[in-house]
């Protein structure tokens, strides 16, 4: 089975990582919250691992091959870019977990995936006519996820402009916060959908740039399945599965696949 | 116009589980088989890359293209039916392999008294337990009838399992493979269980436990537990589909003419047969028609439903009268359960779409419903599927959904709250049911399939009282905090709830009562026959495969007979 083999050899390039995090006895509990900071920062215990970063040079991988492109395919000027830099950064916000939203190249996932087959709808059923239904319903624009997105984002700026006389972008956070809590409860008039719709697609695509595997371009360095424990792609927990302790995996991306 | 291609012995419009076995089992038996599938080909060497929770869970890159075709929903008959235009309560399939492709493989049969729940009903609560407007009725089949196919479905899929579960109707084999593995989680839940003196065991799984060779000859591997199984295909051949089972022995045969981008729009029928389907080459556009002696339809619940209503076969059910079968029985699932709160952390990222563990304690008529305003129940189970993080960000009730608060709280909680659930079952009522809708169309010009659907109060009370069993085990399981699920009010389209649609083309004893008999012969067409879920009369406190895969036997059993014989099989 060729599947079979392409797990050995993947196992064999992951050998080394995981033994060291297996036999450092690193157990749940042990390490809560901060210990992922920066990926194994903070559970360097026998010296011989540094930072996440070190960890990818160590194995010839670059953040470029995880891949980040910093290149805009969807936004047209960084002011808008921004505003949705600053509302994705106000929904998963930077602590001492780890990177929020700005960090982890969220704001990017979401303009790469506004460009494509999400922004466009394409799997979606389009066809009229549309008509308001019932919140069991479900989503019944015209506008595709790109057009609610563009805007939703000129409808946060007109918002903190009638409220604070300002740009989003130069608000406070609790102004921001104030602006995205009215888009969230539907106080925000918007045309062809509702503002909570445009925020419920917010928030789910702010999850989806943190949590998804980086070559979308979000979840920079694997620092969002870090921070959450998770080991990204791995191809098997057969010989671990039954164990009690709690597992500590370096995550594995399906770029390095 | 159409172009006319030579007759065969069998045409199967769809190729999932019900399709594959339909072709394994006729190919096998001389017949000439054409499997028609509206999706493409694809199979165990398509699934290197598929440990991408972003691709395959959240934006179903294996599932229905909806821009093609999907079906308009409404609560009640007053509302206007709109379109669902995203995916959300259900998945449904497309593709070789249909749903079998990413389904969880938890292969249950269902219980005795599910086939005879009329019966048993009246017999045990006197005759009008739950009133008129419920529609329930014996399935015209019983358990020990239909334990032969059971026995088939599962030695054809290798399930692993263990037979420790006091309720079960009786079974002449054993599992064919050892059950799965028990996880740290799992050995929590049978202890809770047994204090509570309830009767736990292992989840009956079509993710192998061991590599396994089927009667047919097909090898199936052994699991590797790699949390990627709910919604993904499996990269090891390791969870049992259609594709690498009965769709590989069916071709073995040279019998099978398996054709891809081939969309069915219409049966064809002539007095009282059916001499074929159109359909269309979605790649070319071009139509064609396909003569056959018997037209198998395994396209799923809606689209057995929807292909014999635009084709005008049988009689569309009213609710204002009651009068006609096809539609009627829609029914889903409920899904009651307890969340809890742990402080130690799990590897809740490891796990395989059948690792569990379940009880059926309050499952079907298993306890006692005299003071209680509902039948039938639900398994309770623990599954450790793998979890992901886009998709899973627990917090402790009350928290915001967003900002600081909530990231930290979905990232302690990921590896440290599990849910214990169950399926709980849905009755037949007379306001929910299958027609087709006046407005909205498919790509091809066919009107969508209309559901109509509410929860009922038998659905909200069933939900109550397993919320509250599932909750007593999270209690004895020892988490920190747990959280019952809320009441439901009204069906809701937009959450991910369950993919177990049934009803609609039921099966019956008599013909007034159903669309097809026991063989899932269409009643007034001999010679049409009708294989899915829908033919369930109400849906029962499990999933469904296991219960269909066999009924699936059945019905190629009868195919071959028909074959020679000809005629009504009952
Ligand atoms: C995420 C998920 C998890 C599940 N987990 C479980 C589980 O753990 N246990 C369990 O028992 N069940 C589970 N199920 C349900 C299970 O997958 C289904 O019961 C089963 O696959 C149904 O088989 P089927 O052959 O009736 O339909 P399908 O698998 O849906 O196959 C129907 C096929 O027909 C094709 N088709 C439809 N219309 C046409 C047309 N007009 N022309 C040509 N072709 C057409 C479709 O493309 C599809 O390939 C799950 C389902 C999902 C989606
Ligand atoms: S959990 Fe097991 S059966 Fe499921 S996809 Fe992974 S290896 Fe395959």
């Amino acid at each position: 089975m060729s599947s079979d083999n392409n797990n050995n050899n993947n196992n064999n390039n992951n050998i080394s990582r995981r033994n060291f995090l297996k036999t450092t006895g690193i157990a749940a509990g042990t390490l809560v919250g901060g210990g992922l900071i920066g990926g194994l920062v903070g559970y360097n215990l026998n010296g011989n691992i540094g930072t996440s970063t070190l960890d990818h040079a160590q194995n010839g991988v670059t953040n470029e091959a995880t891949g980040s492109p910093k290149a805009k395919m969807f936004f047209m000027n960084n002011r808008d870019f921004s505003i949705l830099s600053n509302a994705t950064e106000r929904i998963f916000p930077e602590d001492d977990l780890g990177p929020g939203a700005i960090g982890l190249d969220v704001p990017y996932f979401i303009d790469h995936q506004l460009a494509g087959q999400y922004g466009s709808n394409s799997k979606e059923y389009m066809q009229g006519p549309f008509a308001e239904g019932a919140p069991t319903q479900g989503y019944q624009s015209r506008l595709t996820r790109a057009e609610i997105f563009k805007q939703g984002i000129q409808k946060i700026e007109a918002e903190a402009q009638s409220r604070f006389k300002k740009g989003f972008n130069d608000l406070e956070g609790a102004q921001m916060d104030e602006i995205l809590t009215a888009f969230q409860k539907d106080e925000v008039k918007m045309t062809g959908v509702t503002s909570s719709f445009f925020f419920t697609l917010l928030r789910a695509a702010t999850l989806e740039g943190a949590y998804s595997d980086p070559m979308y371009g979000g979840n920079r360095n694997m620092e969002g399945w870090r921070m959450k424990g998770f080991p990204g792609h791995q191809m098997a927990y057969i010989t671990q599965i039954e164990d009690a302790k709690f597992k500590k995996i370096e995550p594995n991306s399906l770029g390095n696949h | 116009m159409a172009t006319t291609l030579p007759s065969v012995d069998v045409v199967t419009v769809g190729v999932g589980w019900t399709g594959g076995i339909i072709a394994a089992e006729c190919t096998k038996a001389g017949l000439k088989v054409v499997g028609l599938e509206r999706g493409q080909k694809r199979g165990t060497e398509d699934f290197l890359n598929v440990h991408d929770e972003y691709r395959y869970a959240i934006r179903y890159d294996l599932m229905q293209n909806l821009s093609k075709e999907t079906i308009s929903f409404r609560n009640d008959r007053k509302m206007k039916a709109l379109p669902m235009r995203q995916l959300g309560s259900f998945l449904l399939g497309e593709g070789l392999g249909g749903s079998g492709t990413h389904w969880n493989g938890q292969t249950y049969r269902f219980l005795p008294y599910d086939f005879k729940i009329k019966t048993m009903t009246d017999e045990r609560y006197g005759a009008n337990k739950l009133g008129p407007d419920y529609l329930l009725q014996d399935w015209g089949l019983t358990y020990d009838q239909l334990e032969p196919y059971f026995d088939k479905f599962e030695k054809t899929t290798g399930i692993s399992g263990e037979d420790k579960n006091p309720f079960s109707g009786k079974r002449t084999n054993p599992f064919p493979t050892p059950p799965m593995k028990k996880t740290p989680m799992l050995v929590q839940f049978e202890k809770a269980a047994k204090n509570l003196k309830l009767s736990p065991y292992m989840v009956p799984s079509a993710n192998l436990s061991e590599a396994y060779q089927n009667p047919d000859g097909e090898t199936i591997n052994a699991c590797q537990y790699c949390g990627f199984c709910e919604r993904f295909g499996c990269e090891y051949g390791a969870k049992t589909s259609a594709e690498i089972t009965v769709v590989p022995t069916a071709l073995k045969t040279g019998k099978f003419d398996l054709r891809f981008n081939s969309n069915v729009v219409e049966i064809l029928k002539q007095g009282n047969k059916v001499t074929g389907v159109k359909y269309l080459d979605t790649i070319s556009g071009e139509e064609f028609i396909q003569p056959a002696n018997v037209i198998v339809l395994t396209s799923y619940v809606f689209n057995n439903a929807k292909l014999l209503m635009v084709s005008n076969i049988g009689q569309q059910y009213d609710p204002a009268t009651g009068k006609g079968t096809l539609g009627r029985n829609y029914c889903y699932q409920i899904l009651p359960g307890a969340a809890g709160f742990f402080d130690e952390q799990y590897n809740t990222f490891m796990g395989a779409g059948s690792l569990g563990m379940t009880i059926d304690d309050f499952n079907g008529d298993n306890f006692d419903h005299s003071e209680l305003n509902f039948i039938h129940g639900g398994n309770i189970a623990l599954t450790q599927t793998g979890t992901r993080p886009i998709g899973s960000n627990p917090t402790l009730p009350d928290t915001p959904t967003w900002g600081p608060e909530f990231k930290k709280q979905s990232i302690h909680y990921y590896t440290r709250s599990f849910g214990v659930g169950a399926q709980g079952a849905s009755m037949p009522y007379k306001e929910n049911y299958l027609s087709l809708d006046s407005v909205y169309k498919d790509a091809y010009g066919l009107p969508l399939v209309q559901l109509t659907y509410n929860f009922t109060d038998q659905d909200r009370a069933l939900h109550k009282f397993i919320s509250a069993r599932a909750a007593d085990i999270m209690k004895e399981m020892g988490a920190k905090t747990v959280v019952p699920s809320g009441e439901i009010k009204d069906y809701n389209i937009v959450p991910y709830q369950t993919t177990h649609n049934t009803g609609g083309t039921v099966m019956s004893l008599t013909p007034e009562d159903g669309v097809v008999n026991n063989y899932l012969q269409h009643w007034d067409v001999e010679n049409l026959f009708a294989v899915s879920a829908g033919n369930f009369p109400h849906n029962s406190g499990y999933n469904p495969t296991g219960t269909l895969g066999a009924l699936a036997y059945r019905c190629a059993e009868g195919i071959i007979k028909y074959s020679k014989s000809g005629g009504s099989l009952v």
